[in-house]
């Protein structure tokens, strides 16, 4: 069965003043049909680019150097930005964004938002006009309840700010299983939301990916999140993929340095803070050899030279790190 | 809603006092003695006591103002000196005709403006937006007396297409006066050929109005949309595949105008008195002229009159402004 979204050895550079930033180099990731991939990266990774490529909204100074996208058999990098809107966006792949606070327009009614939204996207089931809006809005309204949002009904005619953080996010989540995708892309949905409601939220989401039949990209900086919510992973750093494969493989068996500071770093395992010395190299001026190698304990003299090659690990997680080649 | 309403008119009242003191201050305070400064350098004493007793000059001075607000209030605002007929009166018979220039000078001004900010605020640095900014600060640094001499010379003397000056032409019979608007009035006359007459003679001063307004709609609609553009709502809304010129022109354009109605407000009040080169230039028989005129043959009245309009005319413009901001954004209405 082909992956429901396949990127490929995808490079974006943007135009600075100061030069070409590398922001994404080499990142390869695999989501498969009905599972939750969650990518993990510090900020600066090169995450929300990744996002961005995929949805052909990237800024006007990017491009895109090589690679491939392939979305249910499709190299979106081939769609023209018509093609996107008409056929991608919202119909085929749904969006959660990072901050529910602000990502929905101020001045408008939540329905007119979610209506607008379905009015270009969702599939019409043989109906016009006020029939067809009609049933948008009873749609709307199953899903709000579906979330678990107060009074569906009258929630569409409100505005976003009489709404709070956790409901807002329902609200997207709603918004984005409106017209029915296949794929729907996460971008730390609940980061800007306190732990409690952090942990409804995901809780919403898993049992979401079996009832809706969607496939979840999650991005996230929070190893915490992934292990609660992901089926795989995969780990980006400085705009490459350095480790991918089953979550609870690299949980329990993490293979590139990266992943196993990254991991001794996060609170619910760390005994002291340490955190991982040096910083991410500069996407303008990056080391010829590894890119972690720069901050790496077990760097030998090969790693500052050549790029490393991918190789596999025992737990069977794709690895970019010499010492698996 | 209704709150909100009274809550801002609430807060005009303390405005409109101001506006009342100043006056006051500047007309029997600021000369030294009012009786003297009316009567003239060749009045005898005695006429000028006979002005004390009339004007209550030799009363206490709050006595005075309460006097003064009284008449105000009824709009007792004294005889012009030139016309020799009352101030109001006057100030009634030219009010439509600078009103229905400074509505249609507005309403190019916006119709013209906010797109033209939209699309420069759209194509950053690009060479609309170049092209738009040298306009704006030309729209801004031209003096209007320049312009209208252009736009009379082009269109009316050279090509002949426009009338030169004037609210209607001396040859067409006016309409009977029911609501003072020219073109009002004449479509309840059902002469068309006159509508049609007045109109015409509208488009040169109203451009010429314009022009300072539009530029800074341009400008303040230009930094609104570049604002929104930046949130975080927009890209989502790129993200779900909202159609783009729905985007823009809505969703977008409703986010960025806050600036620019805050502006359309000040310009308003600014056009009721800032008429009053466009009105010399174009012969129009509102208000500007009827200043210039007093100010020419110092008519003290009829320039108070003036200012009190205009006070009044920017606080009533400042409650429409603020309906506006909150019928544009619900959160501004729930604050009350």
């Amino acid at each position: 069965m082909i992956p429901v979204l396949s990127v490929r050895g995808l490079k974006v550079s943007i135009r600075t003043d100061e030069g070409n930033a590398e922001i994404l180099d080499d990142i390869g990731l695999t989501l498969e049909r009905g599972r939750i991939l969650g990518v993990v990266g510090e900020s600066g990774c090169g995450k929300s680019t990744l996002i961005r490529s995929i949805m052909g909204i990237l800024p006007r100074a990017a491009t895109v150097d090589a690679g491939e996208i392939w979305f249910e058999g499709e190299n979106l990098l081939a769609f023209s930005e018509a093609e996107l809107n008409d056929g991608v966006r919202s119909s085929r792949v749904g969006f959660i964004p990072q901050d529910p606070l602000l990502a929905l327009n101020p001045v408008f009614k939540v329905g007119a938002q979610m209506l607008e939204i379905m009015r270009w996207h969702a599939p019409d089931n043989g109906l016009r006009g006020a029939a067809r809006r009609r049933a948008h809005v009873e749609r709307l309204v199953s899903l709000l309840k579906r979330m678990q949002v107060p009074d569906p009904e009258t929630a569409l005619e409100r505005y976003p700010h009489q709404f709070s953080g956790g409901q807002r996010q329902r609200l997207l989540i709603a918004a984005a299983l409106a017209c029915a995708p296949g794929l729907v892309i996460a971008d730390e949905p609940t980061t800007a939301l306190d732990v409690t409601t952090q942990h409804q939220i995901l809780l919403l989401l898993r049992e979401l990916v079996a009832e809706f039949g969607i496939s979840l990209l999650f991005v996230t900086h929070d190893f915490g999140v992934v292990a609660e919510l992901c089926d795989d992973l995969c780990v980006i750093y400085a705009g490459q993929t350095v480790e991918a494969g089953a979550v609870q493989a690299i949980l329990d068996a993490p293979s590139h340095p990266y992943t196993r500071a990254l991991l001794a770093c996060h609170p619910d395992r760390a005994t002291t803070f340490l955190g991982i010395p040096g910083s991410v190299p500069s996407p303008l001026a990056r080391p010829p050899g590894c890119l972690f190698a720069p901050r790496c304990i077990d760097a030998q003299a090969l790693c500052l030279t050549g790029r490393p090659p991918q190789g596999q690990a025992r737990s069977g997680a794709e690895v970019r790190c010499v010492k698996f080649a | 809603m209704l709150r909100f309403v009274v809550r801002r008119c609430l807060l005009v009242l303390p405005s409109l006092l101001g506006l009342l003191v100043v006056t006051f201050l500047l007309i029997r305070v600021v000369p030294s003695d009012p009786a003297v400064a009316m009567a003239g350098d060749a009045a005898t004493p005695e006429q000028i006591e006979r002005l004390r007793q009339q004007y209550g000059l030799n009363r206490p001075i709050w006595e005075q103002f309460v006097s003064y607000v009284g008449k105000v209030a009824t709009l007792d605002l004294g005889e012009s000196a030139f016309s020799r007929r009352p101030v109001a009166v006057d100030i009634a018979q030219r009010l439509p005709a600078t009103l229905m220039l400074t509505f249609c000078a507005l309403a190019i001004s916006v119709f013209v403006g906010v797109p033209l900010g939209v699309i420069a605020g759209l194509s950053h640095n690009a060479w609309p937006d170049y092209l738009l900014r040298v306009f704006s600060v030309m729209g801004i640094a031209v003096a209007a007396f320049w312009f209208a001499i252009m736009l009379q010379l082009l269109f009316s003397m050279e090509l002949g297409w426009l009338p030169l000056r004037g609210e209607i032409s001396a040859t067409i019979p006016r309409p009977p006066r029911i609501t003072g608007f020219m073109v009002i009035d004449a479509m309840i006359a059902g002469r068309f050929d006159v509508v049609a007459d007045a109109l015409r003679h509208l488009v040169l001063p109203a451009v010429t109005l314009s022009l300072g307004g539009l530029a800074t709609i341009v400008r303040f609609t230009r930094a609104g949309v570049l604002d929104t553009m930046q949130q975080d709502f927009v890209f989502y809304e790129r993200a779900m595949g909202y159609r783009r010129w729905r985007l823009n022109w809505i969703y977008v354009l409703r986010n960025s105008v806050t600036a620019t109605v805050t502006q359309i407000g000040l310009l308003f009040g600014g056009l009721i008195a800032g008429g009053v080169v466009v009105e010399s230039i174009f012969d129009w028989p509102g208000i500007g002229s009827y200043t210039v005129q007093a100010i020419l043959t110092g008519d003290r009245q009829v320039m108070l009159a003036v200012t009190l309009l205009v006070g009044v005319v920017y606080a009533a413009v400042n409650i429409l402004t603020d309906l506006v901001h909150g019928v544009l954004d619900p959160r501004l209405m729930e604050r009350g």
